[in-house]
């Protein structure tokens, strides 16, 4: 088994946050300029650590949401959680301009690395973080693989990127995107609200025949589902990449 | 914000940083989390791919000394051997802690009893192909059990059933969930985590998460 390549030991560097954004009433978008940034790879993570004046502090880990161009810059999404000492400080006290400890980046194997065959991307709320960074990417050396993404959310106004995923829609050959509303549909939309189930994946992924590379990621129940789908359905486990978060702080 | 701003309020302590404004308004941290880890009482899952599900009659164990001799057992005769019930502090890489779970296993102990080995390192495979590496003295005397209970019920497949390795004084990535084997290497090498980059031991009252921590 040969070794894969990765850096060296990962330190902890101080970023500041040159933007902010509100993607939804509960997910915020920071922009962070990381200094000797080594760069990344769309579906890695970064560790971040808060660190009270008496010196308590708390890590958590974030999904990276932007692909890497060269700039040092770093983008995290991050989703409110009930009761979260990290996300609520990220969402509501974080300031443009203030400093934020990272290490990363982490992750060898929920990554896509720009390979030939069609991907499908199946993403649980703010699951869509990492996906989204490999849509990102794609769009920036525009790639040519086939790329469909099912993105399960409780109501439309929980979609996180629903502009520019509408926009890359329009711009981006070869990207579909299909939604899933769990609680409560856009007016007009063909379907009664409800989850995930074999016949949208059979209908809106790709054939086992195509051997496309699966990513999937959300909280857990979602995942245990949607991958319980894709195997019934025939699609290769090894060619099915997880991701999971349980719902915690 | 102006950069002399930024020189006041980023002043350091210690080895990191203050967060302005973070005050650490729910404290998790107590004497038995280690560094950099979070309670939780849920049992979060973490895993690379679906979850494989083994049929009993299927599953088998089995340990490969450094010859290629090989101590299976089959669920009957697995079931068969003492179990012990175990009481332990479990901790996930990705920061979350779960104290004074319950198990109920077969210690590596008793598995290894008849097996003869100089080997000095393991690698821990699982349904699915699962990988990682640990020490086997990181096995023996009492630190490492072959469960098939938690909280007194069935392991859940998502949780590693029928049953997985645990090993809960290193991080819960190397309890490798639907165990079906150890395999003793004279060297150590690197399993499925740990070639992506996670730490080869992974202790967390060291916080060795990655390579080179």
């Amino acid at each position: 088994m040969a070794r894969t390549a990765v850096p060296g030991r990962l330190s902890w560097r101080v970023a500041t946050v040159e933007a902010a954004r509100r993607e939804t009433p509960s997910a915020r978008t920071l922009v962070l300029r990381v200094p000797q940034w080594p760069g990344h790879l769309p579906g890695q993570h970064v560790d971040v650590r808060l660190t009270a004046p008496d010196g308590y502090s708390a890590q958590r880990s974030y999904s990276i949401a932007s692909a890497w161009r060269d700039d040092g810059l770093v983008e995290l999404t991050v989703q409110r959680v009930e009761d979260g000492e990290v996300s609520s400080y990220l969402i509501d006290d974080l300031e443009v301009g203030r400093p934020l400890e990272l290490r990363g980046p982490v992750g060898g194997w929920f990554v896509w690395r720009a390979a030939p065959p069609p991907v499908l991307l199946v993403a649980g709320g703010s699951g869509v973080v990492p996906l989204m960074a490999m849509i990102r990417a794609r769009g920036d050396v525009r790639g040519r693989q086939p790329f469909r993404l099912i993105y399960s959310v409780r109501t439309p106004q929980d979609a996180l990127y629903a502009a520019e995923l509408a926009r890359r829609v329009r711009d981006d050959p070869g990207l579909d995107v299909h939604f899933v509303y769990t609680r409560k549909t856009p007016d007009g939309w063909p379907e009664p609200p409800g989850r995930l189930t074999v016949a949208t994946l059979n209908t809106h992924g790709w054939p086992p025949d195509f051997a496309p590379d699966v990513f999937v990621c959300g909280p857990t129940a979602f995942v245990e589902a949607a991958a319980d789908i894709l195997v019934a359905l025939g699609h290769d486990p090894g060619k099915v990449r997880t991701e999971r978060f349980g719902g915690i702080s | 914000m102006s950069l002399s701003s930024f020189m006041i309020i980023g002043f350091t302590a210690g080895m990191s940083i203050i967060s302005p404004g973070f005050g650490g308004r729910r404290r998790s941290s107590r004497p038995d989390l280690p560094p950099g880890q979070y309670l939780t009482h849920d049992f979060p899952v973490l895993s690379a791919g679906p979850t494989p599900r083994i049929p009993l009659e299927r599953w088998q164990f089995t340990i490969t000394d450094e010859t290629g001799g090989k101590h299976s057992w089959s669920w009957p005769e697995f079931q068969d051997l003492p179990a012990e019930d175990v009481t332990t502090d479990i901790h996930c890489v990705t920061k979350w802690s779960k104290l004074g779970t319950t198990w109920r296993g077969v210690t590596l102990d008793t598995l290894f009893e008849n097996v003869e080995t100089t080997a000095d390192y393991t690698m821990v495979h699982g349904y699915g192909g699962y990988t990682t590496n640990v020490p086997l003295e990181d096995l023996l005397d009492g630190k490492a059990w072959v469960a098939y209970q938690f909280d007194g019920e069935p392991l859940a497949p998502e949780h590693g059933g029928p049953a997985r390795l645990v090993v809960p004084h290193l991080y819960f990535w190397k309890s490798a969930k639907w165990v079906n084997g150890i395999e003793m290497l004279q060297q150590d090498e690197p399993g499925f985590w740990e070639e992506a980059g996670y730490h080869m031991y992974g202790d967390p009252w060291r916080e060795q998460r990655y390579q080179g921590d």
